[in-house]
């Protein structure tokens, strides 16, 4: 920093002692620190300890994806007119020749025909949406499966799910602007949802379509709240999502010289720098050339948006498709209440599932915190079949998910597999109940089955493939002991024990019973821990027992 | 640190076995495997081929960037060609993605590439700190918070605290009544469509929406589905989009001893009925239909209702039937309506009547 010296000797002396820099750089890396302190900044982050896990690069993916979106976005707005105004097509796209249609639709024709590269940017943009999404439930699934939403992280959980819900609602906007056949029927399927609220859904409709539906409003808003809303409060939850993760540094599994107090891997600079960036090109690049070959949302196949026409096989993207399950299989319950008013609960309960849905996910961490009374910080991640309960309780979600997915594609299941719809429909109505319910037991069994087997190996070693006769004629086979470092991954997790409730009378004797509230948290704990949940793992008696003898293998 | 760590960091594995160095544990950490060496750490030729290698592949980057910048000035826009197995694409799309395809993901394989083979892959372990700071210093910034607000007097002078606790509550409002000029009431825009102007003295024909034309009943085929429009309504109309939302209707004739429904029967005209095509679920135009069983399904949530009956919902998730429009023929014997649905079309809501 700078030296007092300066002031007392005036413009004769330079105000630094620093030493005479080396080069170039370093005299440019000075005038830099001089103004916003670099070099402190850079000191402990230059060459930061990343630890190396295949499944980090799903995170990576998403951010990449959110910058190509971006990128191209950008793009897309230099041409793209979002104005529901009527015009006439007179473009190279000739089956559309003289048809009236939106400005934004003739302007999305014009990106995808006249604009050179402008259908790849356009594609560009669309895959790398999907991707995004995609790689964000993915991405989700891993911090999920392997506990690392627990303390200190579980802030980032509830910015990344954010991240995820605001990700969702950006995509089903962005395809809504370009005005074509699908999307506005889209659009016309939010009206329908809205319309069911009670008492003020008529209002809200009004409302946000500036007058009855489709209006003139919807387009340009939708887009001010597409590439300006909902992106700016993106990019701030991102920024937050990754300062923490810079903070919190990465979890990593449990393996030799691997603690809950250490962190690691390789630093920053340069291996991760090279191998990070590196990544963002391959993932722009696939997602290019995915965009060269495969089509995405032709809008010229679909036609300009009419209220009194549709084409058939009107789907969302898949990341909506949950929703659209939930709409498509409800029955059509509408009931009268205070005399002459209409409840469309046939609508409006699959609109309050869709928030929940998403709720739960968000604020699991709190819950499992609560059932399991885990002050603690973690930062070594949970092999999933550590954690049966956990585990099993994602994988009955995401069951959910597919089963509602299949609701929504029940058109497409339909056409191409030659199935009855009525069926296919009924048939996601008894397993929304029922599936995520079988799945939750085989998981949780199977994850058992594992540990179990686990257990097996550390204690008796793995099959070695080698028969051997013993001398009074016994076939066995060896068993290989297993390496230090590989017993020691084995049994590194924990087993912790259930809350058990406190006792009916305190040490005075006087009699006091545990609440509602403690009772099913004991209850939920036992489901988590107890003996039902995990297997024991191997001691070091067992050990000793099995491979000191004789005649063991 | 002097923070003592231990009640909050758990150790990497439990107590039965959690001194890392108790002698005869046989699950104890090893700690960290020593490092080994790959090919290119020991073998200088193996490193040279790595180094071309990569130079290789930013290399074919560049010259994928010169493919993408030649693509974009020599293919027209407008050339369409077959590529097996993707079909007809266009030319310029084809080659412009698939050029900044590789010019990009070189990039990446190269600087990956680099990173595995050349760069140091030694495995270096840093030190965690728990996040929680220690008990001084939290007690050092809760008497430092507590000085500031007791200088405020924030918890001393209740009336200040409450009144500016009402008005940053209030404030927000503001916000939420701008909002109201967004859109205009509904009033009974959702209930009437544009076939209440038609009376018994001044009936709307029904216009066919292809050819555009008034219909005679005779022009309606038995076990057909023709889409109408209000006469009057054209095309290039300002709120041509809002009206045909509600206004659209379809057409079905039924041999009228087929129709179950005798009120269904009698609002149509010699076993022609008129209901509105915008489904009751969400407001999705219906243009299934099926001509033995005279079902009509919604493409979109796959609604089904039987317009023989009433245009009952039999399947689906729509909660009631199609409106029907009452029509007859004027004296041209053009089909006219006389008046509006009898009930509004499209999405239920609250207001709608039950």
């Amino acid at each position: 920093m700078s030296s007092a010296s300066g002031t007392s000797t005036g413009a004769t002396k330079p105000s630094s002692t620093r030493a005479k820099p080396a080069n170039k750089v370093e005299s440019a890396a000075d005038w830099v620190d001089g103004r916003l302190g670099i070099y402190t900044l850079a000191k402990s982050n230059l060459r930061k300890i990343f630890p190396d896990h295949w499944s980090f690069m799903l995170g990576e993916i998403c951010l990449y994806t959110f910058i190509i979106i971006i990128l191209t976005g950008v793009y897309l707005t230099l041409f793209f007119k979002p104005s529901m105004a009527e015009t006439v097509y007179h473009g190279s796209y000739v089956p559309l020749n003289g048809i009236r249609m939106s400005e934004a639709y003739a302007s999305t024709m014009n990106i995808s025909f006249e604009v050179r590269g402008g259908l790849l940017i356009r594609q560009i943009h669309h895959w790398a949406a999907i991707v995004f999404v995609a790689a964000m439930l993915v991405h989700m699934m891993r911090v999920f499966f392997t506990g690392a939403f627990r303390k200190p992280r579980e802030i980032n959980w509830l910015f990344g799910a954010g991240l995820l819900f605001l990700g969702m609602f950006d995509g089903f906007m962005g395809y809504s602007l370009p005005d074509d056949l699908l999307s506005g029927t889209g659009i016309r399927f939010m009206e329908g949802a809205i319309l069911a609220v009670p008492i003020v859904g008529s209002y809200l409709a009004m409302f946000l379509y500036g007058g009855q539906f489709p209006g003139t409003d919807i387009v340009p808003r939708f887009f001010t709240i597409h590439v300006l809303l909902i992106p700016g409060i993106m990019l701030g939850l991102l920024v937050a999502h990754l300062i923490l993760v810079f903070y919190h540094k990465h979890t990593q599994f449990a393996g030799p010289g691997r603690t809950e107090k250490n962190v690691v891997g390789m630093p920053l600079m340069p291996v991760y720098m090279a191998k990070a960036g590196g990544f963002f090109f391959l993932v722009f690049g696939v997602i290019a050339a995915i965009s060269a070959i495969a089509t995405v949302n032709p809008i010229w196949a679909y036609g300009p948006y009419r209220p009194d026409q549709v084409s058939t096989d009107a789907q969302p993207d898949w990341y909506m498709g949950f929703s659209e399950g939930l709409i498509r299989v409800m029955p059509g319950w509408e009931i009268s209440v205070w005399g002459g008013h209409t409840l469309n609960l046939g609508v409006f309960i699959p609109l309050m599932v869709f928030p929940l849905v998403l709720a739960v996910i968000w604020l699991y961490p709190f819950v499992e915190a609560w059932v399991t009374n885990d002050k603690r910080e973690h930062h070594i991640a949970d092999r999933p079949r550590n954690a049966p309960v956990r585990t099993a309780f994602g994988a009955a979600w995401i069951s959910l998910y597919l089963i509602l997915l299949a609701g929504g594609g029940n058109d497409l299941i339909a056409t191409h597999l030659h199935l009855s719809i009525n069926t296919i429909t009924y048939a996601v109505r008894i397993g929304f109940f029922v599936v995520p319910v079988v799945v939750f037991v085989i998981t949780k069994r199977w994850c058992l089955g594992l540990q179990r087997r686990d257990k097996e190996k550390v204690l008796h070693g793995r099959e070695s493939g080698i028969i051997k006769r013993l001398p009074h004629g016994e076939f066995i086979e060896v068993h290989a002991e297993l390496s230090a470092q590989d017993k020691f991954k084995l049994t590194a997790h924990e087993q912790p024990q259930p809350i058990e409730l406190p006792a009916e009378v305190d040490e005075n004797g006087v009699a006091r019973k545990a609440g509602v509230l403690a009772k099913t948290r004991s209850k939920l704990s036992e489901g988590f821990y107890g003996e039902s949940a995990q297997i024991a793992k191997p001691t070091a008696e067992e050990h000793a027992e099995i491979t000191s003898g004789h005649g063991h293998h | 640190m002097s923070h003592d760590t231990s009640d909050n960091m758990p150790e990497a594995h439990d107590a039965s076995h959690g001194a890392v160095a108790t002698h005869g544990d046989p699950f104890a950490d090893p700690g960290l495997p020593a490092h080994e060496p790959r090919r290119t750490d020991i073998d200088e030729r193996a490193a040279k081929r790595a180094e071309r290698q990569v130079s290789l592949l930013f290399i074919v980057s560049m010259l994928a960037t010169i493919g993408f910048i030649a693509s974009y000035v020599v293919f027209p826009i407008d050339e369409i060609v077959y590529i097996f197995p993707i079909g007809h694409v266009s030319s310029l799309n084809f080659a412009l993605g698939l050029t900044l395809g590789v010019a990009l993901f070189c990039i990446g394989a190269g600087a990956v590439h680099w990173a595995r083979t050349l760069m140091s892959d030694h495995e270096l372990p840093a030190e965690r700190h728990p996040i929680e700071a220690d008990d001084e210093l939290r007690a050092d910034v809760i008497e430092q918070f507590k000085t500031g607000a007791a200088e405020s007097g924030f918890g001393r002078r209740k009336m200040l605290r409450n009144t500016l606790i009402g008005s940053m509550a209030l404030v927000p409002l503001s916000g939420v009544v701008l909002l109201r000029d967004l859109g205009p009431l509904p009033e009974q825009k959702l209930a009437h469509t544009g076939w209440d102007k038609a009376t018994p003295q001044n009936p709307i024909a029904l216009v066919n929406m292809n050819t555009n034309k008034p219909m005679k009943a005779e022009d309606i085929i038995q076990g057909s589905l023709t889409f109408a429009k209000p006469e009057g309504l054209e095309e290039d109309a300002e709120d041509f989009q809002v009206q045909i939302a509600k206004d659209a209707l379809m057409l079905v004739r039924i041999a009228p001893e087929d129709i179950k429904d005798n009120q269904s029967r009698e609002l149509g005209f010699e076993g022609i009925l008129a209901y509105s095509k915008i489904c009751t679920h969400v407001g999705c135009p219906i243009s299934l239909y099926e001509q033995q069983t005279h079902h009509a399904l919604c493409p979109c949530h796959q609604s089904t209702f039987d317009l023989a009956d009433g245009a009952r919902v039999i399947f689906g998730p729509a909660g009631h039937p199609l409106p029907q429009l009452k029509i007859t023929t004027d004296e041209q014997g053009y089909l006219v309506a006389t008046g509006d649905f009898d009930e509004p079309v499209g999405p239920s809501y609250w207001e709608r009547p039950r």
